[in-house]
Protein backbone atom coordinates (compact mmCIF):
# COMPACT_ATOMS: atom_id res chain seq x y z
CA UNK A 1 0.00 0.00 0.00
CA UNK A 2 3.02 2.28 0.33
CA UNK A 3 3.10 5.18 -0.07
CA UNK A 4 -0.67 5.64 0.35
CA UNK A 5 -0.59 4.34 3.92
CA UNK A 6 1.23 7.53 4.94
CA UNK A 7 -0.97 10.49 5.77
CA UNK A 8 1.68 12.99 4.65
CA UNK A 9 1.75 11.38 1.21
CA UNK A 10 -2.02 11.33 0.88
CA UNK A 11 -2.08 15.00 1.84
CA UNK A 12 0.76 15.78 -0.52
CA UNK A 13 -0.91 13.93 -3.36
CA UNK A 14 -4.18 15.76 -2.79
CA UNK A 15 -2.44 19.13 -2.67
CA UNK A 16 -0.28 18.41 -5.73
CA UNK A 17 -3.28 17.26 -7.78
CA UNK A 18 -5.53 20.16 -6.81
CA UNK A 19 -2.66 22.65 -7.11
CA UNK A 20 -1.75 21.31 -10.54
CA UNK A 21 -5.31 21.67 -11.76
CA UNK A 22 -5.64 25.10 -10.18
CA UNK A 23 -2.41 26.43 -11.65
CA UNK A 24 -3.33 24.94 -15.03
CA UNK A 25 -6.66 26.78 -14.94
CA UNK A 26 -5.25 30.13 -13.83
CA UNK A 27 -2.25 29.65 -16.11
CA UNK A 28 -4.49 29.95 -19.18
CA UNK A 29 -5.03 33.62 -18.36
CA UNK A 30 -1.39 34.06 -17.44
CA UNK A 31 -0.02 32.79 -20.76
CA UNK A 32 -2.70 34.35 -22.97
CA UNK A 33 -2.08 37.74 -21.35
CA UNK A 34 1.65 37.41 -21.96
CA UNK A 35 2.19 37.38 -18.19
CA UNK A 36 4.41 34.32 -17.85
CA UNK A 37 7.17 36.43 -16.38
CA UNK A 38 4.73 37.88 -13.87
CA UNK A 39 3.85 34.40 -12.63
CA UNK A 40 7.54 33.66 -12.22
CA UNK A 41 8.23 36.94 -10.49
CA UNK A 42 5.21 36.79 -8.25
CA UNK A 43 6.21 33.46 -6.75
CA UNK A 44 9.56 35.00 -5.86
CA UNK A 45 7.90 38.09 -4.46
CA UNK A 46 5.69 35.97 -2.21
CA UNK A 47 8.82 34.39 -0.76
CA UNK A 48 9.57 37.78 0.80
CA UNK A 49 6.15 37.77 2.44
CA UNK A 50 6.70 34.18 3.53
CA UNK A 51 9.90 35.15 5.35
CA UNK A 52 8.42 38.32 6.80
CA UNK A 53 5.34 36.56 8.16
CA UNK A 54 7.57 33.89 9.72
CA UNK A 55 9.68 36.59 11.35
CA UNK A 56 6.69 38.53 12.66
CA UNK A 57 4.85 35.42 13.76
CA UNK A 58 1.93 36.27 11.47
CA UNK A 59 -0.15 33.51 9.90
CA UNK A 60 1.68 32.41 6.76
CA UNK A 61 -1.34 32.50 4.45
CA UNK A 62 -2.38 35.92 5.70
CA UNK A 63 1.04 37.58 5.71
CA UNK A 64 2.37 36.13 2.48
CA UNK A 65 -1.08 36.47 0.90
CA UNK A 66 -1.32 40.20 1.53
CA UNK A 67 2.28 40.61 0.39
CA UNK A 68 1.65 38.60 -2.75
CA UNK A 69 -1.58 40.40 -3.63
CA UNK A 70 0.07 43.80 -3.18
CA UNK A 71 2.99 42.69 -5.37
CA UNK A 72 0.61 41.33 -8.00
CA UNK A 73 -1.35 44.57 -8.16
CA UNK A 74 1.85 46.58 -8.45
CA UNK A 75 3.19 44.31 -11.20
CA UNK A 76 -0.08 44.40 -13.09
CA UNK A 77 -0.27 48.18 -12.86
CA UNK A 78 3.24 48.55 -14.22
CA UNK A 79 2.52 46.11 -17.05
CA UNK A 80 -0.67 47.88 -18.06
CA UNK A 81 0.74 51.39 -17.89
CA UNK A 82 4.25 50.69 -19.09
CA UNK A 83 5.51 53.42 -16.79
CA UNK A 84 8.94 51.92 -17.24
CA UNK A 85 9.92 48.75 -19.05
CA UNK A 86 7.61 46.14 -17.52
CA UNK A 87 10.14 43.31 -17.56
CA UNK A 88 12.70 45.48 -15.81
CA UNK A 89 10.15 46.71 -13.28
CA UNK A 90 8.93 43.19 -12.51
CA UNK A 91 12.53 42.05 -12.16
CA UNK A 92 13.28 44.79 -9.67
CA UNK A 93 10.14 44.36 -7.55
CA UNK A 94 10.14 40.59 -7.37
CA UNK A 95 13.84 39.92 -7.01
CA UNK A 96 14.06 42.63 -4.35
CA UNK A 97 11.24 40.92 -2.48
CA UNK A 98 12.94 37.53 -2.91
CA UNK A 99 16.26 38.97 -1.73
CA UNK A 100 14.52 40.47 1.29
CA UNK A 101 13.16 37.02 2.12
CA UNK A 102 16.63 35.49 1.87
CA UNK A 103 18.10 38.23 4.05
CA UNK A 104 15.39 37.83 6.69
CA UNK A 105 15.99 34.08 6.82
CA UNK A 106 19.75 34.64 7.05
CA UNK A 107 19.53 37.20 9.87
CA UNK A 108 16.63 35.89 11.93
CA UNK A 109 16.42 32.22 10.96
CA UNK A 110 13.25 30.55 9.80
CA UNK A 111 11.46 31.10 13.12
CA UNK A 112 9.54 27.87 12.78
CA UNK A 113 8.36 28.57 9.25
CA UNK A 114 9.66 25.25 7.97
CA UNK A 115 12.57 24.16 5.85
CA UNK A 116 14.28 26.78 3.73
CA UNK A 117 14.85 24.21 0.96
CA UNK A 118 11.20 23.15 1.12
CA UNK A 119 10.13 26.76 0.56
CA UNK A 120 12.38 27.01 -2.47
CA UNK A 121 11.87 23.60 -4.06
CA UNK A 122 8.80 22.11 -2.39
CA UNK A 123 8.39 19.10 -0.17
CA UNK A 124 5.61 16.66 0.57
CA UNK A 125 6.92 16.22 4.10
CA UNK A 126 5.66 19.63 5.10
CA UNK A 127 2.16 19.11 3.77
CA UNK A 128 -0.52 18.79 6.39
CA UNK A 129 -4.29 18.53 6.44
CA UNK A 130 -4.52 22.34 6.75
CA UNK A 131 -2.71 22.66 3.41
CA UNK A 132 -5.30 20.38 1.80
CA UNK A 133 -8.06 22.57 3.18
CA UNK A 134 -6.28 25.75 2.05
CA UNK A 135 -5.69 24.59 -1.53
CA UNK A 136 -9.25 23.29 -1.76
CA UNK A 137 -10.66 26.62 -0.63
CA UNK A 138 -8.45 28.52 -3.08
CA UNK A 139 -9.45 26.16 -5.89
CA UNK A 140 -13.15 26.63 -5.14
CA UNK A 141 -12.64 30.41 -5.03
CA UNK A 142 -10.72 30.40 -8.34
CA UNK A 143 -13.29 28.24 -10.12
CA UNK A 144 -16.10 30.42 -8.79
CA UNK A 145 -14.40 33.61 -10.00
CA UNK A 146 -13.67 32.15 -13.43
CA UNK A 147 -17.20 30.74 -13.72
CA UNK A 148 -19.00 33.89 -12.62
CA UNK A 149 -16.70 36.39 -14.37
CA UNK A 150 -16.02 34.27 -17.45
CA UNK A 151 -17.02 36.84 -20.05
CA UNK A 152 -15.24 39.77 -18.40
CA UNK A 153 -12.02 37.78 -17.88
CA UNK A 154 -12.07 36.52 -21.46
CA UNK A 155 -12.86 39.96 -22.90
CA UNK A 156 -10.13 41.74 -20.91
CA UNK A 157 -7.63 39.05 -21.86
CA UNK A 158 -8.43 39.24 -25.57
CA UNK A 159 -9.11 42.94 -26.08
CA UNK A 160 -8.87 45.05 -22.91
CA UNK A 161 -9.50 48.40 -24.58
CA UNK A 162 -12.79 47.39 -26.17
CA UNK A 163 -13.77 45.50 -23.02
CA UNK A 164 -13.45 48.74 -21.08
CA UNK A 165 -15.52 50.63 -23.64
CA UNK A 166 -18.13 47.85 -23.42
CA UNK A 167 -18.61 48.46 -19.73
CA UNK A 168 -16.16 45.99 -18.19
CA UNK A 169 -14.33 47.45 -15.21
CA UNK A 170 -10.78 46.70 -16.30
CA UNK A 171 -9.08 47.62 -13.03
CA UNK A 172 -11.49 45.50 -10.98
CA UNK A 173 -11.17 42.45 -13.23
CA UNK A 174 -7.37 42.73 -13.28
CA UNK A 175 -7.33 43.00 -9.49
CA UNK A 176 -9.60 39.96 -9.20
CA UNK A 177 -7.33 37.92 -11.46
CA UNK A 178 -4.26 39.04 -9.52
CA UNK A 179 -5.96 37.99 -6.29
CA UNK A 180 -6.70 34.53 -7.73
CA UNK A 181 -3.15 34.28 -9.07
CA UNK A 182 -1.53 35.30 -5.78
CA UNK A 183 -3.76 32.93 -3.79
CA UNK A 184 -3.00 30.07 -6.18
CA UNK A 185 0.75 30.58 -5.96
CA UNK A 186 0.57 30.92 -2.20
CA UNK A 187 -1.37 27.71 -1.70
CA UNK A 188 0.85 25.84 -4.15
CA UNK A 189 4.22 26.90 -2.76
CA UNK A 190 4.34 24.23 -0.05
CA UNK A 191 4.47 21.41 -2.57
CA UNK A 192 6.16 23.00 -5.55
CA UNK A 193 8.40 25.60 -4.00
CA UNK A 194 9.01 29.19 -5.01
CA UNK A 195 11.30 28.45 -7.91
CA UNK A 196 9.02 26.02 -9.70
CA UNK A 197 5.50 27.39 -9.25
CA UNK A 198 5.75 29.44 -12.44
CA UNK A 199 6.31 26.29 -14.49
CA UNK A 200 3.00 24.82 -13.34
CA UNK A 201 1.27 28.02 -14.42
CA UNK A 202 2.86 28.06 -17.85
CA UNK A 203 3.39 24.44 -18.95
CA UNK A 204 -0.18 23.03 -18.74
CA UNK A 205 -1.65 26.12 -20.42
CA UNK A 206 0.94 26.03 -23.18
CA UNK A 207 0.36 22.32 -23.80
CA UNK A 208 -3.41 22.92 -23.85
CA UNK A 209 -2.97 25.79 -26.30
CA UNK A 210 -1.11 23.48 -28.66
CA UNK A 211 -4.02 21.03 -28.53
CA UNK A 212 -6.99 23.33 -29.11
CA UNK A 213 -8.20 26.56 -30.69
CA UNK A 214 -11.11 26.86 -28.26
CA UNK A 215 -10.78 28.99 -25.15
CA UNK A 216 -13.23 26.97 -23.05
CA UNK A 217 -11.59 23.69 -24.05
CA UNK A 218 -8.20 25.21 -23.25
CA UNK A 219 -9.37 25.93 -19.69
CA UNK A 220 -10.53 22.34 -19.23
CA UNK A 221 -7.48 20.75 -20.87
CA UNK A 222 -5.00 22.88 -18.92
CA UNK A 223 -6.70 21.93 -15.65
CA UNK A 224 -6.60 18.23 -16.51
CA UNK A 225 -2.97 18.36 -17.66
CA UNK A 226 -1.97 20.28 -14.54
CA UNK A 227 -3.78 17.93 -12.18
CA UNK A 228 -2.37 14.85 -13.92
CA UNK A 229 1.16 16.27 -13.80
CA UNK A 230 0.70 16.94 -10.09
CA UNK A 231 -0.57 13.44 -9.32
CA UNK A 232 1.99 11.60 -11.46
CA UNK A 233 4.82 13.86 -10.33
CA UNK A 234 3.99 13.36 -6.67
CA UNK A 235 4.07 9.57 -7.04
CA UNK A 236 7.35 9.72 -8.91
CA UNK A 237 8.71 12.05 -6.27
CA UNK A 238 8.14 9.37 -3.61
CA UNK A 239 9.49 6.45 -5.62
CA UNK A 240 12.52 8.28 -7.02
CA UNK A 241 13.22 10.07 -3.75
CA UNK A 242 13.40 13.42 -5.52
CA UNK A 243 11.78 16.62 -4.30
CA UNK A 244 8.15 16.98 -5.35
CA UNK A 245 8.54 20.30 -7.18
CA UNK A 246 11.11 19.15 -9.74
CA UNK A 247 9.31 15.87 -10.50
CA UNK A 248 5.95 17.57 -11.06
CA UNK A 249 7.54 20.12 -13.35
CA UNK A 250 9.48 17.43 -15.23
CA UNK A 251 6.28 15.44 -15.80
CA UNK A 252 4.68 18.59 -17.24
CA UNK A 253 7.74 19.29 -19.36
CA UNK A 254 7.61 15.73 -20.70
CA UNK A 255 3.97 16.24 -21.66
CA UNK A 256 4.99 19.44 -23.39
CA UNK A 257 7.69 17.62 -25.35
CA UNK A 258 5.33 14.85 -26.44
CA UNK A 259 2.56 17.23 -27.53
CA UNK A 260 5.07 19.52 -29.20
CA UNK A 261 6.37 16.58 -31.24
CA UNK A 262 2.97 15.16 -32.17
CA UNK A 263 1.01 18.32 -32.94
CA UNK A 264 3.73 19.45 -35.33
CA UNK A 265 3.45 22.80 -37.03
CA UNK A 266 -0.18 23.27 -36.04
CA UNK A 267 0.63 23.08 -32.36
CA UNK A 268 3.68 25.27 -32.74
CA UNK A 269 1.68 27.87 -34.67
CA UNK A 270 -0.99 27.94 -31.99
CA UNK A 271 1.56 28.48 -29.23
CA UNK A 272 3.79 30.79 -31.22
CA UNK A 273 2.40 34.05 -29.81
CA UNK A 274 2.07 33.06 -26.19
CA UNK A 275 5.05 35.17 -25.23
CA UNK A 276 3.52 38.27 -26.77
CA UNK A 277 3.04 41.08 -24.29
CA UNK A 278 -0.40 42.63 -24.06
CA UNK A 279 -0.97 46.03 -25.55
CA UNK A 280 -0.60 48.68 -22.89
CA UNK A 281 -3.97 49.95 -21.80
CA UNK A 282 -4.34 52.71 -19.30
CA UNK A 283 -6.52 51.97 -16.32
CA UNK A 284 -9.65 53.75 -17.32
CA UNK A 285 -11.12 56.74 -15.60
CA UNK A 286 -14.89 56.85 -15.22
CA UNK A 287 -16.66 57.36 -18.55
CA UNK A 288 -17.57 60.88 -19.58
CA UNK A 289 -20.51 62.11 -17.63
CA UNK A 290 -23.87 61.78 -19.26
CA UNK A 291 -25.66 65.00 -19.88
CA UNK A 292 -28.95 65.98 -21.31
CA UNK A 293 -27.42 67.71 -24.32
CA UNK A 294 -29.31 67.21 -27.50
CA UNK A 295 -26.25 66.29 -29.52
CA UNK A 296 -25.00 62.70 -29.59
CA UNK B 1 -19.77 66.55 -27.51
CA UNK B 2 -16.11 67.66 -27.21
CA UNK B 3 -15.80 71.12 -25.73
CA UNK B 4 -12.31 72.62 -25.64
CA UNK B 5 -10.75 69.19 -25.17
CA UNK B 6 -7.00 69.00 -24.70
CA UNK B 7 -5.28 65.64 -24.24
CA UNK B 8 -1.60 65.00 -23.67
CA UNK B 9 0.74 62.05 -23.24
CA UNK B 10 3.77 62.65 -21.06
CA UNK B 11 3.33 66.39 -21.23
CA UNK B 12 3.10 66.47 -25.02
CA UNK B 13 -0.19 67.74 -26.38
CA UNK B 14 -1.91 65.38 -28.75
CA UNK B 15 -5.23 67.22 -28.93
CA UNK B 16 -5.37 70.95 -28.37
CA UNK B 17 -8.62 72.74 -27.59
CA UNK B 18 -10.79 70.57 -29.81
CA UNK B 19 -14.46 71.44 -30.21
CA UNK B 20 -16.54 68.86 -32.01
CA UNK B 21 -20.19 67.87 -32.04
CA UNK B 22 -21.49 64.71 -33.65
CA UNK B 23 -25.18 64.94 -34.46
CA UNK B 24 -27.34 61.80 -34.46
CA UNK B 25 -27.11 59.68 -37.64
CA UNK B 26 -24.03 61.52 -38.91
CA UNK B 27 -21.43 59.56 -40.90
CA UNK B 28 -18.16 61.34 -40.37
CA UNK B 29 -14.50 60.70 -41.09
CA UNK B 30 -11.47 62.09 -39.31
CA UNK B 31 -8.36 62.59 -41.41
CA UNK B 32 -4.95 63.89 -40.50
CA UNK B 33 -1.27 62.97 -40.53
CA UNK B 34 0.35 60.47 -38.17
CA UNK B 35 0.37 61.88 -34.65
CA UNK B 36 -2.47 64.28 -35.40
CA UNK B 37 -4.58 62.87 -32.57
CA UNK B 38 -7.17 60.88 -34.56
CA UNK B 39 -7.10 57.78 -32.36
CA UNK B 40 -6.81 59.88 -29.22
CA UNK B 41 -9.94 61.75 -30.24
CA UNK B 42 -11.86 58.48 -30.53
CA UNK B 43 -10.46 57.28 -27.22
CA UNK B 44 -11.46 60.55 -25.57
CA UNK B 45 -15.02 59.96 -26.76
CA UNK B 46 -15.04 56.40 -25.38
CA UNK B 47 -13.61 57.56 -22.05
CA UNK B 48 -10.36 55.64 -22.42
CA UNK B 49 -8.40 58.91 -22.38
CA UNK B 50 -9.14 61.60 -19.85
CA UNK B 51 -8.70 65.16 -21.17
CA UNK B 52 -6.34 67.43 -19.25
CA UNK B 53 -8.79 70.22 -19.92
CA UNK B 54 -12.15 70.62 -21.56
CA UNK B 55 -15.11 68.29 -21.31
CA UNK B 56 -16.44 65.29 -23.20
CA UNK B 57 -20.17 64.98 -22.80
CA UNK B 58 -22.67 62.50 -24.14
CA UNK B 59 -26.41 62.35 -24.36
CA UNK B 60 -27.82 60.47 -21.39
CA UNK B 61 -28.08 56.76 -22.10
CA UNK B 62 -26.09 56.92 -25.33
CA UNK B 63 -24.74 53.51 -26.33
CA UNK B 64 -21.30 53.62 -27.96
CA UNK B 65 -19.62 50.84 -29.92
CA UNK B 66 -15.88 50.85 -30.58
CA UNK B 67 -13.98 49.02 -33.30
CA UNK B 68 -10.18 49.14 -32.82
CA UNK B 69 -7.59 48.70 -35.54
CA UNK B 70 -7.44 45.04 -36.49
CA UNK B 71 -3.65 45.16 -36.28
CA UNK B 72 -3.82 45.68 -32.51
CA UNK B 73 -5.43 42.29 -31.89
CA UNK B 74 -3.81 38.89 -31.43
CA UNK B 75 -5.62 36.95 -34.15
CA UNK B 76 -4.13 33.67 -32.95
CA UNK B 77 -6.09 34.00 -29.71
CA UNK B 78 -8.13 30.81 -29.15
CA UNK B 79 -11.66 32.00 -29.90
CA UNK B 80 -14.14 31.44 -32.70
CA UNK B 81 -16.05 34.18 -34.46
CA UNK B 82 -19.15 33.44 -32.39
CA UNK B 83 -17.21 33.53 -29.11
CA UNK B 84 -15.52 36.77 -30.11
CA UNK B 85 -18.84 38.49 -30.80
CA UNK B 86 -20.41 37.08 -27.64
CA UNK B 87 -17.78 38.81 -25.51
CA UNK B 88 -19.76 42.01 -25.93
CA UNK B 89 -23.04 40.66 -24.60
CA UNK B 90 -24.29 43.03 -21.98
CA UNK B 91 -26.57 40.83 -19.90
CA UNK B 92 -25.87 40.33 -16.22
CA UNK B 93 -26.34 36.58 -16.66
CA UNK B 94 -23.62 35.02 -14.46
CA UNK B 95 -23.27 31.78 -16.43
CA UNK B 96 -20.32 31.43 -18.84
CA UNK B 97 -22.42 30.15 -21.69
CA UNK B 98 -24.89 32.35 -23.61
CA UNK B 99 -28.65 32.10 -23.37
CA UNK B 100 -30.77 31.12 -26.37
CA UNK B 101 -31.72 34.75 -26.79
CA UNK B 102 -28.07 35.83 -26.84
CA UNK B 103 -27.21 33.14 -29.37
CA UNK B 104 -30.10 34.31 -31.56
CA UNK B 105 -28.92 37.92 -31.26
CA UNK B 106 -25.38 36.94 -32.33
CA UNK B 107 -26.81 35.01 -35.25
CA UNK B 108 -28.91 38.01 -36.26
CA UNK B 109 -25.94 40.40 -36.13
CA UNK B 110 -23.66 38.03 -38.04
CA UNK B 111 -26.40 37.53 -40.62
CA UNK B 112 -26.80 41.30 -40.95
CA UNK B 113 -23.10 41.52 -41.82
CA UNK B 114 -23.18 38.48 -44.10
CA UNK B 115 -20.83 36.32 -42.01
CA UNK B 116 -23.25 34.02 -40.16
CA UNK B 117 -21.64 31.01 -41.88
CA UNK B 118 -18.35 31.86 -40.16
CA UNK B 119 -19.61 31.66 -36.57
CA UNK B 120 -17.73 28.44 -35.80
CA UNK B 121 -14.48 29.44 -37.50
CA UNK B 122 -11.36 30.38 -35.59
CA UNK B 123 -10.68 34.11 -36.00
CA UNK B 124 -7.23 33.42 -37.47
CA UNK B 125 -8.85 31.82 -40.52
CA UNK B 126 -10.57 35.04 -41.61
CA UNK B 127 -9.64 37.48 -44.35
CA UNK B 128 -8.99 41.14 -43.51
CA UNK B 129 -12.51 42.16 -44.50
CA UNK B 130 -14.06 39.33 -42.50
CA UNK B 131 -12.00 40.29 -39.44
CA UNK B 132 -13.31 43.82 -39.74
CA UNK B 133 -16.88 42.53 -39.99
CA UNK B 134 -16.41 40.41 -36.86
CA UNK B 135 -15.31 43.48 -34.92
CA UNK B 136 -18.23 45.47 -36.27
CA UNK B 137 -20.57 42.62 -35.30
CA UNK B 138 -19.15 42.62 -31.79
CA UNK B 139 -19.72 46.36 -31.53
CA UNK B 140 -23.26 46.05 -32.93
CA UNK B 141 -24.21 43.41 -30.36
CA UNK B 142 -24.51 46.20 -27.80
CA UNK B 143 -27.00 47.96 -30.12
CA UNK B 144 -24.96 51.17 -30.23
CA UNK B 145 -26.29 54.51 -31.44
CA UNK B 146 -22.76 55.74 -32.15
CA UNK B 147 -20.07 53.55 -33.72
CA UNK B 148 -16.44 54.67 -33.45
CA UNK B 149 -13.98 52.96 -35.78
CA UNK B 150 -10.21 53.32 -35.85
CA UNK B 151 -8.80 52.87 -39.36
CA UNK B 152 -11.39 50.31 -40.49
CA UNK B 153 -9.84 49.94 -43.94
CA UNK B 154 -6.20 49.92 -42.95
CA UNK B 155 -4.29 47.17 -44.72
CA UNK B 156 -7.21 45.82 -46.76
CA UNK B 157 -7.42 45.56 -50.54
CA UNK B 158 -9.57 47.77 -52.76
CA UNK B 159 -12.45 45.28 -53.02
CA UNK B 160 -12.62 44.85 -49.23
CA UNK B 161 -12.42 48.60 -48.77
CA UNK B 162 -15.48 48.99 -51.02
CA UNK B 163 -17.34 46.27 -49.11
CA UNK B 164 -16.60 47.82 -45.73
CA UNK B 165 -17.56 51.29 -46.93
CA UNK B 166 -20.87 50.09 -48.36
CA UNK B 167 -21.60 48.08 -45.22
CA UNK B 168 -21.03 51.17 -43.09
CA UNK B 169 -23.21 53.20 -45.41
CA UNK B 170 -26.01 50.65 -44.94
CA UNK B 171 -25.62 50.76 -41.16
CA UNK B 172 -25.69 54.55 -41.25
CA UNK B 173 -28.83 54.31 -43.36
CA UNK B 174 -30.38 52.30 -40.52
CA UNK B 175 -29.83 55.27 -38.21
CA UNK B 176 -26.40 54.49 -36.73
CA UNK B 177 -24.06 57.47 -36.28
CA UNK B 178 -20.53 56.54 -37.38
CA UNK B 179 -17.20 58.25 -36.82
CA UNK B 180 -14.16 56.63 -38.37
CA UNK B 181 -10.53 57.61 -38.70
CA UNK B 182 -8.72 57.08 -41.95
CA UNK B 183 -5.54 58.07 -43.71
CA UNK B 184 -7.07 57.26 -47.09
CA UNK B 185 -8.16 60.61 -48.51
CA UNK B 186 -9.33 59.40 -51.93
CA UNK B 187 -10.48 55.86 -51.21
CA UNK B 188 -12.50 56.63 -48.09
CA UNK B 189 -12.57 60.25 -46.94
CA UNK B 190 -13.77 61.77 -50.22
CA UNK B 191 -16.76 59.38 -50.25
CA UNK B 192 -18.04 60.25 -46.78
CA UNK B 193 -20.81 62.78 -46.19
CA UNK B 194 -18.83 64.66 -43.55
CA UNK B 195 -15.13 65.12 -42.83
CA UNK B 196 -13.01 66.52 -40.03
CA UNK B 197 -9.43 67.53 -40.82
CA UNK B 198 -7.40 67.21 -37.66
CA UNK B 199 -3.88 68.14 -36.72
CA UNK B 200 -4.12 68.35 -32.95
CA UNK B 201 -6.72 71.03 -33.62
CA UNK B 202 -9.72 70.89 -35.89
CA UNK B 203 -8.50 72.53 -39.09
CA UNK B 204 -11.71 72.11 -41.03
CA UNK B 205 -15.02 70.29 -40.86
CA UNK B 206 -17.82 69.82 -43.33
CA UNK B 207 -18.65 67.99 -46.57
CA UNK B 208 -15.57 66.75 -48.46
CA UNK B 209 -15.97 69.19 -51.32
CA UNK B 210 -15.76 72.05 -48.81
CA UNK B 211 -13.02 70.60 -46.64
CA UNK B 212 -10.71 68.94 -49.14
CA UNK B 213 -9.15 72.12 -50.39
CA UNK B 214 -5.52 72.95 -50.98
CA UNK B 215 -5.48 75.44 -48.13
CA UNK B 216 -7.10 73.16 -45.51
CA UNK B 217 -4.97 70.17 -46.53
CA UNK B 218 -1.77 72.21 -46.37
CA UNK B 219 -2.62 73.33 -42.84
CA UNK B 220 -3.54 69.77 -41.90
CA UNK B 221 -0.60 67.90 -43.39
CA UNK B 222 2.05 70.63 -43.49
CA UNK B 223 2.54 69.68 -47.13
CA UNK B 224 1.41 71.01 -50.47
CA UNK B 225 -1.36 68.86 -51.91
CA UNK B 226 -3.37 69.58 -55.03
CA UNK B 227 -7.09 68.93 -55.32
CA UNK B 228 -8.67 68.01 -58.63
CA UNK B 229 -12.31 67.43 -59.39
CA UNK B 230 -13.42 64.16 -60.92
CA UNK B 231 -17.11 63.40 -61.48
CA UNK B 232 -18.05 66.04 -58.94
CA UNK B 233 -15.77 64.58 -56.27
CA UNK B 234 -12.49 65.96 -54.98
CA UNK B 235 -9.36 63.95 -55.76
CA UNK B 236 -6.26 64.74 -53.72
CA UNK B 237 -2.94 64.59 -55.55
CA UNK B 238 0.50 64.77 -54.00
CA UNK B 239 2.66 66.41 -56.66
CA UNK B 240 5.88 65.69 -54.80
CA UNK B 241 5.17 61.96 -54.84
CA UNK B 242 5.83 61.84 -58.58
CA UNK B 243 9.40 60.94 -59.37
CA UNK B 244 9.08 62.55 -62.82
CA UNK B 245 10.97 59.76 -64.55
CA UNK B 246 10.28 58.64 -68.05
CA UNK B 247 9.98 54.85 -68.62
CA UNK B 248 13.37 54.89 -70.36
CA UNK B 249 14.99 56.11 -67.13
CA UNK B 250 14.20 52.81 -65.48
CA UNK B 251 12.32 52.07 -62.30
CA UNK B 252 13.22 51.95 -58.68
Amino acid sequence: MAPFEFAFFRNGLAVATIAGGLCGLVGVYVVLRGMSYIGHGLSHAIFGGFAASALLGVNYFLGAGVWGFASALMINRITRRRVIGSDAAIGVITTASFALGLALFAVFGNNGAGSFDAALFGSILGVGAEDVVAITLVAVFAVAVIFLRYRALLFTTFDPEVAAVSGVNLARIDALLMLVLAASILATMTVLGVTLVAATLVIPATVARMLTDSFSRMLILASIIGATSGAVGMNLSYHLDVQSGPTIVLVGATAFGIVFAFTGRQGQRRAARLDAHPEPVAVLPPPPRDTERSAV
Amino acid sequence: MLDGVTCSYGGQRVLDDVDLTIPPRQFSGIVGPSGSGRTTLLRAVTGAVRPVSGTVSRRAGLRVGYVPQVETVDWSFPVTVGECVLMARRSERPLPWPSRGEKAEVSRVLGRLGIDALAGRHIRELSGGQQQRVFIARALLGRPQLLLMDEPTSGVDVKTRHEVLHLLDDLNGDGLAIVLTTHDLNGIAAHLPHLVCLNRRVIGAGPPREVLTTEVLERTYDARLEVLQHGGMPVVVDPLASLNRSPSQGRL
